[in-house]
């Protein structure tokens, strides 16, 4: 029952928890662990390792084909790694079944793309509403959700409108709306702006950020963008399939 | 910043006191950096000799100065030509960088870690004055704005330079090579 009421440990979606490692940082979020990943003979992850904290605003940069959106699917178990460990929230998630994973990406994270993640034959408000309802949320109380969200996001007087036919910006908030309706403990973030020209794109950044750190969420967020990676509280920087030296950790104090 | 020719410009817009016109290059050009009032009534003093100013008589009150400045058609003529005039671009930071990533090169240094940590120098300014952006009146966006377009195309060498290390690499060890 993804009412907005639960707890981060209650969201997990987790059917059987491994403990936490004992030299687990306290407080980390999300963790991979030398991770490889291969399409076909292309290496795309070569023993890459990050520490995502709980609660923190993480970019991910990296020159194009550096696997810095692979390792954004690993995170968030939308792929699985060849090798390496992927933990969230302390538990081991690369060894779940396909369908131990969808419940958990649907529980437990939301997710903003660069376009396409809307319905634009449904409305603002249906596309809010439409994860609370996939949820079991009722009906009434998805929509009243979705219609806060709505007002959150400056998007009162679009509600009724076809997604399709919202500007790029408008339809961002709105799929920011709608990845964070579900109260995710970790928003994934693939490039949220790309499509925006680079005030649109700042504003709708400026959003994400805010209303999640509002929420608690945790927030990573995958960009070539400068200006996007500097909302974030820390950036990591992918080259050649690897979390750059320097990077991996998880800020030590914020 | 010129401070002449800023003061002429808002010496173009009515006769002013030195004190109004220090008031005003203060809000809207100091920065944190108060110009001095004696740089003020120098730079006036200046501006009046060579004729792009005139100061009017001095008028009864306390206080260090209390003539009326105006600007002349010759001073009116400098604040058009310049403002007309492109500032020069200056690829100041990017020489440096340049130099150091050459230097690192030949030195056998991690040309590449540099440029990391270049990298993350300038993502803490960003972030800075993206948070001064997010809270900061009106002056300070467009000033932070202006910063941040800079250190983003800092940025973009610094990854351009990060993709062509190899082959720069390679072409300072020819030379050192053919050299030596």
């Amino acid at each position: 029952m993804n009412d907005g009421a639960s707890t981060t440990a209650g969201r997990s979606g987790l059917p059987s928890a491994e403990p936490a490692p004992p030299g687990a940082a306290r407080g980390s979020m999300l963790e991979a662990r030398e991770l490889f990943r291969s399409f076909g003979h292309t290496p795309a992850l070569q023993g890459a390792s990050l520490t995502v904290a709980q609660g923190e605003v993480l970019a991910v940069m990296g020159p194009s084909g550096s696997g810095k959106s692979t390792l954004l699917h690993c995170l968030a178990g939308i792929y699985t790694p060849d090798r390496g460990e992927v933990r969230f929230d302390g538990r081991r998630i690369d060894t779940l079944s396909e369908n131990q994973r969808t419940e958990l990406r649907r529980t437990a994270f939301g997710f903003v793309f660069q376009f396409g993640q809307l319905v634009p034959e449904l409305t603002a408000l249906d596309n809010i509403a439409l994860p609370l309802l996939l949820g079991k949320v009722r009906r009434r109380r998805a929509y009243e959700t979705a219609q806060s969200w709505l007002a959150r996001l400056g998007l009162e007087e679009l509600g009724a409108r076809r997604t399709g036919e919202l500007s790029g910006g408008q339809a961002q908030r709105v799929a920011i709306a709608r990845a964070l309706a579900t109260r995710p403990a970790v928003l994934f973030a693939d490039e949220p702006t790309g499509a925006l020209d680079s005030l649109t794109g700042e504003k709708v950044m400026d959003l994400l950020v805010s209303t999640a750190r509002q929420e608690g969420t945790t927030v990573v967020v995958v960009t070539h963008d400068a200006r996007v990676a500097a909302c974030a509280d820390r950036e990591v920087m992918v080259r050649d399939g690897r979390v750059a030296a320097g990077y991996g950790a998880a800020a030590a104090a914020r | 910043m010129s401070v002449p020719l800023t003061l002429l410009g808002l010496l173009d817009r009515e006769p002013s006191h030195g004190y109004d016109l220090k008031r005003d290059y203060d809000a809207f050009f100091g920065r944190g950096k108060p110009l001095p009032f004696g740089q003020v009534y120098s730079t006036l003093g200046r501006l009046a000799r060579d004729g792009k100013v005139t100061a009017g008589e001095a008028e009864p009150g306390d206080g260090p100065d209390r003539k009326r400045y105006a600007i002349t058609e010759t001073g009116r003529r400098e604040v058009e030509s310049w403002l007309a005039q492109p500032a020069e671009p200056e690829p100041h930071l990017q020489t440096v960088l340049f130099a150091k990533v050459v230097l690192a090169l030949m030195l056998g240094h991690p040309a590449a870690d540099y440029l990391d940590a270049q990298r993350a120098a300038h993502l803490r300014r960003m972030r800075e004055l993206t948070e001064l952006r997010r809270t900061g009146p009106t002056v300070d966006v467009l000033l932070a704005d202006y910063g941040l377009f800079h250190l983003e195309a800092d940025l973009r060498w610094i990854d351009a330079t990060e993709a062509r290390l190899g082959s720069l690499a390679e072409l300072v060890r020819t030379t050192e090579t053919g050299k030596s």
